[in-house]
């Protein structure tokens, strides 16, 4: 890999980094020849033990990979902010390295010509070497743009992009009881990487954050432990921080009837770039959970409206049999409550709704007052982002829950459809 | 402020919360070691045992039909009830926790929640020499601990009303200082007994509803509206003062509400439950919103409320207490004491007749009030199972 370095070649861009990407290595002249050497972790990881370890998804789809994928048990999140005095062409250029480090990422492999343990003694590596020798792990890393990437709050058309701007893509309303945090909230970009090795997920935000240097930054980023929900049927259902069942409901890849109508913007809903793709809503959800801890079975079952042990349904059965909202017990009373969450949530009180929900727990530290900050950051996909709204708004004003979370952060991205190989992610955006 | 369920709903016997101490997670659903199941079917009410030793029994019941069932664990008279669960769906299970002392007890399940009962079923308690408290005379205890916390009620909204009525002309008049002063020890009076208040619909957002908790073009009134009117200097900028207009509106609404609320509470009954949950509901909107400063985001007063809600919450466990202490001694002595570090620490946030502002309390002072919450929490949210069966 060292030998007859070309110091004329920069033929490389269409497939690997561009000059900034690279950190300026590039420009020192090492690049092209090094492809597909660089460490290759799917080779490397053969034995990799622990389940979903060497799951590799491609990225180069129709949609984007880590929404019907079935959901990892890792989460990296990040929103970025463009900077300032970065140009149109700076950004399409940010995506195109964004993508093309992403595709070396999910695939199992080191960014960059020569990865995170060769190149050029007197240059930093490329990788950050942190994923060297773990498996991918079932990586998938997806890219979301923000109202604000459009038109800032302000009314700055920065990129040349206001016009192209999805009717659909506005600043969600505030909700009843929201407590949102400006830092926590927003951003022009997204990107979610989701991984069965935190280590991977962790390694692909920070590297995506070191090549955007200079053209984007990160605004907030969210680790989550452990997923809240289940994607697809070969998955049993995790339970969240109230230590329930969550996401029993949820649109499944194996219902492509429902993945059609609910999640994927159609061809006439909006612009045609983002026929295909889908809209991410992000919700940082506190979870007073010392409170919730010394409240009675009692109380925590009816708020949710589902057995503790089983997830089944106040009304009976098992975990996937469907609620009767209607079934009355002593005094008349129906057994999921009026305010119960999983009622509220139903498509069936929410004219026929339903989301993709892929959230994720998180434990980060504690607050001041001694108590873990800790809860659910809610991740959901959905064909407009009315539907998250309709169902929001419903649990803002009468969910029982409400008395044990409360809202913190928040934010809106419109995920465009996945890129073809030698394109680019949202190319159809700048097209 | 915002929604709650137990003191709604629970109007009888509490399924209890068993501790069962250290257990592997996937052991934790099995039933404890001589747990006892129930099969409710349609027709049949079957126990696994027809006797037990003394002391604390565990019955798993099992819907195995499809109407909602409920069981039952009666006197040897066969009216007493002893122990219940209800509201069990078709294929669920729940487990009914009892201390039953030696003696001749009937087992019955009523599917479909209508009759008598059926399969009414022997069951003997051996004596395993364990001491087991006995109930001597709960239900006049309870029916005191009712009428006095009922009484209790009527006097707080009474005041609440009347200091209202203060608050409401003096902020009319335009006499800022003395509404400003009226504001945070009125609203004692309803943050005393804020659990009931709150349980009247429409009344409590009326009345209670912070701005972060409206919704967009929704109506803002009560308390918090006219409190942003009062200390405006942490509004937004561009924040305008309230017209004459909207005053009047505000003032005569927060009368109008406060006096039917007055009107409701006349009438009212407290099960035992209700008085624990009450109590324990208190202390929770303590934990949720006075310790971190969000209920009184204007004046912060947040100490008051939170003073209020103790109050609120020591009478009712006042109110209890001679029962607990027959059924739990223990539990007795930790809530005094930790009811008493509570009230220290408040003690010294004394200001004359208030108390210190909560955006002047340092950090640590926040901490130590938090800490004591919880630790308080902790035994507190015990009473309802250590008291109602």
């Amino acid at each position: 890999m060292t030998d007859s370095p070309d110091p004329t070649t920069d033929a490389h861009a269409p497939r690997g980094l561009s000059r900034r990407g690279l950190l300026g290595l590039a420009g020192a002249g090492v690049a092209g020849l090094g492809l597909g050497i660089a460490g290759d972790r799917v080779a490397l990881a053969a034995a990799a033990s622990s389940a979903g370890a060497g799951a590799v998804y491609p990225f180069y789809q129709k949609h984007q990979a880590g929404i019907v994928t079935p959901a990892q048990d890792r989460l990296h999140f990040a929103a970025f902010d463009v900077t300032d005095g970065t140009s149109r062409a700076e950004l399409i250029e940010l995506l195109q390295d964004w993508t093309v480090a992403a595709a070396a990422m999910t695939a199992g492999k080191d960014i960059g010509d020569y990865g995170a343990v060769s190149g050029p003694y007197d240059a930093p590596p490329e990788d950050t070497g942190e994923a060297v020798g773990l498996p991918p792990a079932g990586l998938t890393i997806t890219f979301g743009f923000g109202p604000s990437l459009f038109q800032t709050a302000a009314g700055v058309d920065r990129f040349g992009l206001a016009a192209r701007r999805p009717a659909d893509l506005v600043e969600l309303p505030h909700f009843p009881g929201d407590m949102l945090e400006e830092a926590g909230s927003g951003g022009d970009l997204c990107i979610q990487a989701c991984a069965n090795d935190p280590q991977i997920a962790v390694h692909a935000i920070r590297n995506l954050s070191r090549i955007a240097f200079g053209r984007a930054a990160i605004r907030w980023s969210q680790l989550g432990f452990g997923r809240t929900s289940s994607t697809s049927t070969s998955q049993a259902t995790p339970r969240n921080l109230f230590g329930f069942k969550d996401g029993t409901a949820n649109i499944k890849a194996e219902e492509p009837a429902a993945v059609t109508e609910h999640l994927w913007v159609g061809a006439n809903d909006g612009p045609a770039w983002l026929a295909g793709g889908s809209y991410l809503v992000a919700r940082r959800i506190r979870m007073t959970i010392e409170t919730w801890d010394r409240s009675s079975l009692r109380e925590q079952e009816g708020v949710i409206g589902r057995t503790k042990g089983e997830g089944a349904p106040l009304s009976g059965g098992t975990e996937f049999t469907e609620p009767d909202f209607t079934l009355a017990g002593r005094a008349d009373q129906p057994l999921i409550d009026t305010a119960a969450h999983v009622r509220l949530a139903h498509p069936a009180q929410n004219d026929g709704i339903r989301i993709l929900r892929r959230g994720y727990n998180f434990v980060d530290g504690n607050d001041a007052l001694g108590r873990l900050d800790a809860g659910l950051f809610f991740i959901s996909f959905q064909r407009t982002p009315a539907s998250f709204t309709t169902v929001q708004l419903n649990l803002a004003r009468n969910d029982a829950l409400n008395e044990y979370i409360r809202h913190v952060g928040s934010a809106l991205f419109a995920v465009p459809p996945g890129a073809s190989e030698g394109s680019y992610v949202g190319a159809g955006l700048f097209a | 402020m915002r929604a709650r369920l137990l003191p709604l709903v629970a109007v009888t016997a509490a399924g209890l919360l068993a501790l069962t101490g250290c257990v592997a997670n996937a052991t934790a659903t099995d039933s404890p070691k001589g747990a006892l199941t129930v099969d409710s079917s349609a027709d049949a009410c079957a126990v696994s045992a027809a006797e037990a030793p003394s002391g604390n029994l565990s019955f798993a019941v099992t819907n195995s039909g499809d109407q909602v069932t409920e069981f039952y664990l009666l006197a040897e008279d066969g009216l007493r009830i002893v122990g219940e669960v209800e509201n069990i769906g078709p294929g669920l299970s729940r487990d009914l926790v009892v201390q039953l002392a030696p003696g001749t007890y009937l087992t019955t399940c009523k599917p479909g929640m209508v009759g008598d009962g059926i399969d009414k079923t022997t069951f003997t308690v051996t004596d395993s020499g364990n001491d087991v408290a006995v109930d001597a005379d709960l239900d006049a205890q309870v029916e005191v601990a009712n009428s006095n916390y009922a009484a209790y009620v009527r006097d707080q909204v009474a005041q609440l009303l009347t200091g209202t009525q203060s608050f409401a002309d003096a902020y009319l008049a335009g006499d800022d200082d003395t509404a400003r002063a009226l504001y945070a020890g009125t609203r004692a009076h309803w943050e005393r007994v804020e659990t009931v208040a709150e349980s009247f619909g429409d009344l409590d957002p009326q009345l209670d509803l912070r701005e972060a908790d409206l919704e967009e073009g929704q109506d803002w009134t009560g308390w918090h509206a006219i409190e942003k009117d009062l200390w405006p200097a942490d509004a937004e900028a561009g924040f305008t003062a309230y017209t004459p207009e909207q005053r009047q509106n505000l003032a005569d609404l927060l009368v109008a509400d406060t006096t039917t609320l007055n009107e409701k509470v006349q009438d009212l009954d407290f099960t035992l439950s209700q008085q624990t949950n009450g109590a324990i509901g208190l202390l929770d909107e303590v934990a949720t919103g006075k310790v971190t400063g969000e209920e009184e985001f204007w004046s912060h007063t947040d100490l008051w409320d939170f003073q209020a809600n103790i109050d609120g919450a020591k009478v009712l466990y006042a109110g209890v207490r001679d029962i607990l202490l027959e059924e739990d001694a223990d539990l007795a002595a930790e809530l005094d004491t930790e009811f008493d570090a509570l009230q220290v620490l408040l003690d010294a946030e004394r200001i004359g007749d208030g108390f210190t502002l909560y955006t002047d309390l340092t950090s640590a002072e926040i901490k130590a009030f938090a800490d004591q919450v919880n630790a308080l929490g902790e035994p507190l949210n015990q009473l309802t199972a250590t008291l109602v069966l």
